[in-house]
């Protein structure tokens, strides 16, 4: 940890110990605590082996993967883009993606995702969730449902588990505020982490805000009280983490900071692989920009690809030369493709009924594509899948049981990711 | 600090220090202290027809749900509520005594009356302000072709002069001229802003928010396909209803750099894309590629004139074209949907939860839950001329908004957020708009009560989050997770509340020459409206022992804790 990052709370195991034992009479507040100690014991190397992540690349606004991973070359609808080869024998990318290209190896294509919702909240949503949006149930993330059921095997962990850069994530639904994503922008800046107080009057302090927080609990007014409790404790363990250091990119060499790219991606990615190692479960990195309604070959070809194939390429090579691919699910999609017809402003419109996402490590097959779309890109020719079977892939690739129940607050069970099945050919 | 205020807070001082004496079984003293502060439902109120309405309209949700509502609130917990919601912060300490010392049995209406009259005009008008900017241009300030400002002080002005809801609505519609307030500004309207924004991909952002704001119908999803779920909007209407803005444009304008320095909204004659002025259509793509026509005709089916010229005369007088803006307004304005919409955003606003969910989306297949209560309500408002401080004193003055928030065994079934219907049997919990806190926190600093909007709004701008679509949606981190809990916790709001600085609240408070005992209670009375516990004082004594006679530092924690507790930013 390096000084910039040390905030006057935990310069030092044995100052954030002596600080956390003023907290020792604080019942509510003191659960967080508990768990430090044992923390101390979990032996790092044998979490790393054990433990799963995955990394969301969220493409918001809804890519134009006819243009990037299922090219229709020569086709009215096919764009401008030529296809090259990649490091798997048979698949075929944009030539805008070179570098990604050459990790094609570690990845698999599936070209057969058909949905329906091709509004930009009702996708996001949809392919966060797997459900279709309800006014009477908000649906947990992909981040929250992980994040929850990975929780328990990274005692650990002292910052939150579902992180998210640059915003644009989907809220944890009825798993409670708990599990909402952490949000953090590309530059690692977690704002306000410094006390205003040194650490013996921060520890009285806290002291007398758990009377009143707990006075205030006491006379039953519902999960909102509870919840601010809940979460004062996590940001106190944050505030005293060394584990922090894990947002902190510009630690990285020059060098390997200009190979993710120095975009807000770029770093994003990068930030996405010091996270998983010290063990977060879930980190889902946004780039926005691909509601390309107008000039999207000059858009693409010129600002997005090269960005995304920087950034994504140096992820997976990092990630498969440190051997934590894989542990490590990285999913790559938007919330719906593009119209294969092309507009009379040179763009592409919403289109959900054939698209591509993309994934990779953990229990994931390497090199494989799944389906088919027709020769016009119009329509997926082979079996369709949907919201629900890629999130129970992304499950399964992260040996989380498909047969888990949740219940929300009405009391009904919901089937994690929604009851669907895992792609034939997509998981090894 | 005046004399009264401290002879008060002595005076319950006492009461407490008693009771942790032991001198007085604990129990029996709080609810004793409660019981003193319960307000009996004053009779003239529920002789108002609408409010008297209201109540036996959800006395009879109540009966069918086999609910038992919760008790009135304390009159305390009432007045913190009604602070926020009417004026957009906490009382101060000065107006919770006040309140507290008046024993009139209408003591609650004349508080609303005194909210909503010229003592606090610029404060009411400032906080809906603040609502109303968020729910027409959004949060994100992104947008070049919108000027918050202007915007805002469109919105003051509008509120202070209690604008009836219909003619602000045409007012938005139909607004021309500059969107900022320059110096040489002839032209200024901020009520341009609105639209500005929303006129780019021919006008598609006017359209969908235009209906979903004014008249609960989310025509979004039909700009492409016929809305799979409402079968009541259909993709040719939404065209239709776009036709209307196709006279609509937004102009950059700019102050000799590449920067758009402002814009300026105009109407001006539209040719049609066929190129027929006379018949000024528009052409839209269906699913399968083929190409329709369409016209302006609003959603119930009216068809406007089809010339897209402006209104003018021939050398002969004979008038030709029409203004499509305008005619939209009229037809808006006459729809059954427009009170409706409104009436249940208010309601959701000071209730909680409307009568749909979301508020906005009245759609067939999204039935409001008390259909009865709504449209009476929505009726007497339009027949009121359309006057919300009307509408808001009804609502607040109404009993479901005077219950408690506490959970009972007769209401605890009552679990909107579990997706239920909900029915109004206590009043539901729900945290502070960052605007309410952001004023909340001023007035309980008190170190600069100057009106600073653009330190607010850079403030507030912490917590926006991009989606990085074209419809510029976004997101805020302010929902009550670690970023937000960090910021009240170390940031530099709190930090200059807690400071010690002469002529803050604080020091206010620690130089005064009174006991700890009443700095203490003075603290709790300005942070959550009511005095310390036996609990809360004994855990505040333990507090000054640990700082060693530091009594400044003392206080300056427990000040700390009480603006970083659930009860404070929380509306309860």
């Amino acid at each position: 940890m390096n000084g910039r990052r040390c905030r006057g709370l935990a310069c030092s195991e044995t100052n954030r110990r002596h600080f956390l034992s003023h907290l020792g009479g604080l019942a509510a507040l003191s659960t967080p605590f508990a768990s430090f100690a044992n923390s101390l014991l979990a032996n790092a190397e044998d979490l790393k082996k054990r433990q799963k992540s995955a990394i969301l690349l969220w493409m918001g606004g809804g890519p134009s993967t006819m243009d990037i991973w299922d090219l229709k070359p020569g086709q009215a609808t096919g764009g401008p883009f030529k296809q090259i080869s990649t490091s798997v024998d048979g698949i075929a990318i944009s030539e805008h993606m070179p570098m990604t290209a050459r990790q094609m190896h570690h990845l698999s294509i599936i070209r057969s995702m058909s949905t329906r919702e091709a509004d930009h909240q009702r996708g996001r949503y949809y392919m966060h969730t797997g459900f279709v949006p309800n006014p009477n149930v908000e649906h947990p993330s992909y981040g929250s449902v992980i994040a929850h059921e990975l929780a328990d095997t990274i005692k650990s962990l002292e910052i939150p588990p579902f992180i998210s850069v640059g915003g644009g994530s989907v809220a944890p639904g009825f798993l409670g505020a708990a599990w909402a994503p952490f949000v953090v922008s590309s530059q690692g800046n977690v704002k306000n982490l410094e006390s205003l107080v040194p650490q013996e009057r921060l520890a009285s302090r806290l002291q007398m805000l758990g009377a009143i927080e707990n006075r205030f609990i006491g006379e039953k007014r519902g999960q909102l009280p509870k919840d601010h409790r809940e979460i004062i404790g996590k940001s106190v363990q944050l505030m005293t983490s060394s584990q922090l250091a894990a947002f902190n990119v510009s630690e990285e060499p020059a060098s390997v900071r200009e190979r993710y790219g120095e975009t807000n991606f770029g770093r994003g990615c990068l930030m996405a692989r010091r996270l998983v190692e010290v063990g977060v479960p879930f980190v889902e990195v946004n780039l926005g920009g691909w509601d390309n309604h107008n000039n999207i070959f000059s858009t693409l070809a010129d600002q997005k690809l090269p960005d995304l194939d920087r950034a994504m390429s140096a992820l997976i090579a990092d990630l498969a030369d440190r051997g934590v691919l894989d542990n490590t699910a990285v999913i790559w999609m938007g919330e719906f493709g593009r119209t294969p017809t092309i507009n009379g402003n040179g763009g592409r419109d919403h289109w959900a009924r054939s698209w591509s996402a993309v994934v990779g490590g953990a229990g994931f097959s390497r090199g494989a594509v799944i389906g088919e779309t027709s020769l016009d890109g119009r329509e997926v020719i082979s079996e369709p899948y949907s919201s629900q079977d890629l999130m129970a892939s992304v499950l399964r690739s992260l040996d989380i049981p498909l047969d888990t129940t949740f219940r929300a607050k009405n009391g009904r069970p919901m089937k994690i990711a929604n009851g669907g099945q895992v792609i034939p050919g997509l998981c090894s | 600090m005046q004399m009264v205020v401290w002879k008060y807070l002595m005076h319950y001082g006492k009461y407490i220090l008693r009771v942790q004496k032991g001198e007085l079984c604990t129990a029996f003293f709080v609810v004793l202290v409660l019981s003193r502060c319960t307000t009996l439902y004053a009779k003239e109120v529920s002789t108002v027809p609408q409010i008297a309405f209201i109540n036996s309209q959800i006395e009879s949700v109540w009966a069918d749900a086999g609910v038992e509502p919760g008790a009135q609130a304390t009159d305390l917990e009432w007045c913190r509520r009604v602070y926020l919601d009417l004026i957009g912060r906490i009382p101060t300490v000065d107006e919770v005594l006040r309140y507290k010392n008046d024993h009139s049995s209408d003591k609650q209406s004349v508080l609303v009356d005194r909210l909503l009259g010229e003592e606090y005009v610029r404060e009411y008008a400032k906080h809906w302000s603040n609502v109303w900017t968020t729910v027409l241009i959004g949060r994100d300030a992104d947008n070049r072709m919108i000027d918050r400002s202007g915007m805002r002080k469109y919105l003051q002005n509008a509120w202070e002069s209690n604008l009836p809801y219909d003619q602000f609505v045409e007012e938005l519609l139909t607004a021309t001229g500059d969107n900022a307030d320059r110096d040489e500004a002839v032209d200024f309207n901020g009520a341009t802003n609105f639209l500005t924004g929303k006129l780019g991909d021919g006008a598609l952002q006017a359209t969908a928010k235009t209906a979903q704001i004014f008249l609960g119908l989310q025509v979004q999803c039909t700009q492409c396909h016929n809305h799979p779920f409402n079968s009541g909007v259909k993709q040719n209407q939404f065209w239709e209803l776009n036709a209307f803005f196709r006279q609509t444009r937004a102009l950059r304008r700019f102050d000799g750099g590449r920067r758009v320095a402002w814009s300026e909204l105009v109407d001006e004659d539209f040719a049609g894309q066929g190129g027929d002025p006379n018949e000024a259509e528009i052409f839209y793509e269906l699913r399968n590629g083929l190409v329709k026509v369409a016209y302006p005709v609003f959603v119930d089916g009216t068809e406007i004139s089809r010339s897209g010229l402006l209104p003018g005369a021939l050398g002969d007088g004979t008038p030709y074209g029409i203004n499509r803006r305008r005619e939209l307004a009229a037809l808006i304005r006459s729809d059954p949907l427009f009170p409706k919409a409104i009436v249940n955003r208010i309601w959701a606003y000071f209730l909680g939860y409307g009568f749909t969910r979301p508020i906005d989306d009245f759609g067939g297949h999204n039935p409001p839950s008390r259909p009865a209560l709504l449209d009476g309500i929505a009726q007497r408002f339009s027949e009121y001329s359309y006057d919300l401080k009307s509408l808001m004193r009804w609502i607040v003055l109404s009993k479901p908004y005077g219950i408690s928030s506490r959970m009972t065994s007769g209401n605890e079934k009552d679990m909107p957020d579990s997706g239920e219907p909900p029915y109004f049997s206590r009043f539901y919990v729900r945290q502070m708009e960052p605007e309410q806190l952001y004023d909340s926190l001023m007035v309980a600093t008190k170190t600069n009560r100057a009106e600073n909007i653009d330190r607010q709004d850079r403030w507030l701008s912490q917590f926006v989050m991009a989606f990085g679509t074209d419809e510029g949606d976004s997101s805020t981190t302010f929902n009550g997770t670690i970023p937000q809990i960090l910021m009240l916790f170390n940031g530099d709001l709190v930090q200059e509340a807690t400071s010690l600085d002469q002529d803050g609240f604080l020091d206010q408070v620690i130089v005064s020459n009174r006991k700890n005992q009443d700095k203490i209670n003075a603290l709790y009375v300005a942070a959550l409206s009511r005095w310390p516990s036996s609990i809360e004082l004994r855990y505040a004594n333990q507090l000054l022992l640990a700082r060693q006679g530091r009594v400044k530092e003392a206080l300056q924690d427990i000040w700390w804790a009480l603006l970083n507790s659930n009860e404070f930013i929380l509306n309860h």
